[in-house]
């Protein structure tokens, strides 16, 4: 053992503090552990950055936009079905009066049209499938005209099939918001909680280091991923989907950092306390789950009641996702977007105080 | 010549700690001179923890007075932590840094020490600089929370069951560089729950049970004060229920006999003189001697005078 260097122990020079390179700052280096132990956990690169492109792919796909649907009907008399056969949008069958009930019951055809009495047609058809409506619409107009029936206004149709409009355009915002806030309250939660269970955390506090720093290294790094993360998304979206992104660059960075913000303090009251990844993650799914399904990630949150849209109103993905909307597909100002900056601002200021007032630093 | 060093490293007086219904430490009073080794010796449960916490400023004393190089936690905590080096118990460093990763990052958050390679080579851990902590031995992961607790060049080291849990040979290895620790002057508190470990390192060491010291000294007057150099082991078999105590007593040269999980354990003061002794006796009570052991007493023997109970029984 006599090889290795003492260290000399009685003197304490003064060397001033601050005369270091930049990366032996405290913080940097507490931001490098954040982004080395980020990077070296192959998991959270899938879930991060390959998943919600993997799921806007998928979802693009599926819900792509398809030519105007023909719909199939049935008809019992060859009189009956010889006018509807001149309607581009139906699909006429003939059936005997017994077999067609029988494919109107199993969903082969939207409609059934019968001969009535003196000479009228009964449609038989489910009011509640808005295919049978619009079947019902278009088949009495064929029968109508085709019994020369004029129509007295004219009208013509003039097609808008633009991006903006489409599922892929309303789903990119609600994705990204989602992909926010996973990242944001995992990231933060995991790795604080993990930290406590080590006895980590309680060792950082035994050396000198500014305890504001480790939160902060958590801020900063989250910060520079978000760059990636919203970068891979919205570039996939436009390159792939011509997802428009109307509104400014900077407003929608504004906006992201603000969402992350609000989610990484959610983020840290979760893991104030716990002390067991267990706990944490019933938190966060506690916390995460109402909003995927009420904030209208995958389709629009006004499908619900309006005695709960101010409640769907003040929740921060609703307010990150409306934003992101509205910014992306309608080029919406800052101004417009205040109120929901208000709520993200809201959420993340109160979340901090109360996470600051109780962490548990061992 | 260097700036001369304070008194005291640690002046701990009437310390008190209550957790809950727990009471952890009950008027505790310590001092320890700067540069020496000082051990807490005492079963888990003893206070030892609790009491290295609240000097480390984790944990808020009850009441009492802590004073460490001088200073109090209450008014000086940013100078103390610049100046102590800590080893908690049982502290997982990141699994995915490596050794020099860890080292740079605790580097950074003190004003002076030296660089982090330097560390590394002191605790002989180059090879290992550039391998993930989640790959090392645990003597070695121990070796590097000894490192970390050494970048920030501290005055006062507080080591907290350092060799716990380690094989023999890495329990010496540890052990090797604590001694060069000490050798260059540095003040260290230390518990454990090994005597042997104390024995070797520890200058002086207090015995600590139910959140109290029941001895104080240097390990060699500890040992002195059982006033028996040796301790004799032995059993009879399945014969032990009709073993006559109370003439093993008597037998010359011996000074207290007790039984424990079937062997019987008995404080001799001359070992040439018992052994025949005892010998006899059991000759005479017609008991056949199945085991028969004999060592120097040791810290252990003081502790188990002192409370009755061995110093890792759980």
């Amino acid at each position: 053992m006599n090889s290795a260097p003492a260290l000399i122990p009685t003197t304490r020079k003064s060397v001033k503090p601050g005369r270091r390179a930049l990366m032996d700052h405290p913080l940097a280096q507490l931001t490098l552990v954040r982004f080395r132990e980020f990077l070296r956990e192959p998991e959270a690169l899938f879930w991060v950055f390959v998943f919600p492109v993997l799921l806007a792919a998928g979802l693009g796909i599926a819900f792509r936009n398809r030519p105007p649907e023909v719909l199939q009907i049935g008809a019992v008399t060859t009189e009956l079905a010889r006018p509807l056969r001149a309607e581009k949008l139906l699909d006429v069958r003939e059936f005997s009066p017994a077999a067609g009930q029988r494919a109107l019951r199993d969903g082969k055809v939207a409609l059934l049209a019968v001969p009535g009495t003196g000479g009228s047609v009964l449609y038989e058809y489910d009011d509640t499938n808005p295919e049978g409506r619009t079947a019902r619409m278009l088949v009495d107009r064929a029968l109508q005209r085709a019994a020369g029936r004029v129509d007295p206004v004219g009208s013509t149709d003039r097609i808008l099939r633009e991006p903006g409009s489409r599922y892929i355009d309303f789903l990119i915002p609600g994705l990204l918001g989602m992909n926010l806030m996973g990242s944001a309250i995992w990231g933060m939660g995991f790795a604080i909680v993990d930290a406590r269970r080590k006895k980590l955390i309680k060792r950082l506090v035994a050396t000198p280091m500014p305890r504001h720093y480790y939160l902060l290294s958590f801020a900063l790094s989250r910060l520079l991923m978000l760059v990636v993360e919203v970068g891979v998304l919205l570039g996939f979206g436009a390159l792939a989907f011509k997802v428009p992104v109307r509104g400014s660059l900077l407003d929608i960075a504004v906006l992201c950092v603000a969402g992350s913000l609000a989610f990484g303090a959610i983020g840290l009251l979760i893991s104030s306390r716990a002390q067991t990844i267990e706990a944490a993650s019933g938190l966060m799914n506690v916390v995460m789950m109402p909003m995927w399904i009420l904030s209208g990630v995958f389709f629009s949150a006004q499908r619900f009641p309006d005695a709960l849209q101010p409640l769907i109103k003040a929740l921060p993905l609703t307010a990150l996702i409306d934003a992101l909307r509205a910014n992306l597909l309608q080029g919406a100002s800052f101004v417009q977007l205040a109120p929901q900056l208000g709520i993200l601002g809201g959420w993340m200021i109160v979340c901090f105080a109360v996470a600051l007032k109780i962490f548990r630093w061992r | 010549m260097p700036e001369s060093p304070p008194k005291a490293a640690l002046r701990i007086r009437n310390l008190r700690k209550t957790y809950k219904d727990v009471v952890a430490v009950d008027g505790l009073d310590l001092d320890v001179p700067a540069g020496e080794c000082f051990g807490l010796l005492g079963p888990n449960g003893a206070g030892k923890t609790t009491t290295i916490e609240i000097c480390e400023g984790l944990t808020e004393p009850d009441s009492g007075e802590v004073e460490v190089l001088g200073f109090h936690w209450r008014h000086h905590a940013g100078e103390l932590r610049q100046r102590l080096g800590i080893q908690l118990q049982e502290t997982q460093l990141s699994e995915k840094l490596t050794v020099l990763e860890t080292l740079r990052l605790f580097r950074s958050f003190y004003n002076q020490g030296p660089p982090a390679a330097e560390v590394i080579r002191l605790v002989q851990l180059e090879e290992k600089q550039n391998s993930r902590v989640g790959g090392l031995s645990g003597g070695q992961k121990q070796r590097l929370a000894l490192a970390c607790a050494l970048v920030g060049e501290p005055e006062l080291l507080f080591l907290d069951e350092p060799t716990t849990g380690l094989d023999p040979q890495a329990r010496r290895q540890l052990w090797e560089l604590i001694e060069e620790l000490k050798l260059a002057g540095r003040s260290i508190l230390l518990t454990t729950h090994y005597m042997d470990e104390a024995e070797r390192l520890c200058e002086r060491v207090a015995i600590m049970d139910h959140g109290k010291t029941t001895a104080l000294g240097t390990p060699r007057e500890l040992v002195a004060s059982l006033g028996v150099e040796h301790v004799v082991e032995f059993s009879t078999g399945g014969a032990g229920a009709k073993l006559d105590m109370a003439a093993l007593g008597s037998l010359d040269g011996i000074r207290d006999v007790k039984t424990e999980n079937g062997s019987v354990l008995m404080q001799a003061t001359e070992l040439h003189r018992a052994v025949p002794a005892l010998l006899a006796e059991l000759d005479r009570q017609k008991l056949p001697l199945t085991e028969l052991r004999t060592h120097s007493a040791t810290l252990e023997d003081v502790f188990v005078t002192l409370t009755g109970r061995h110093l890792r029984d759980e």
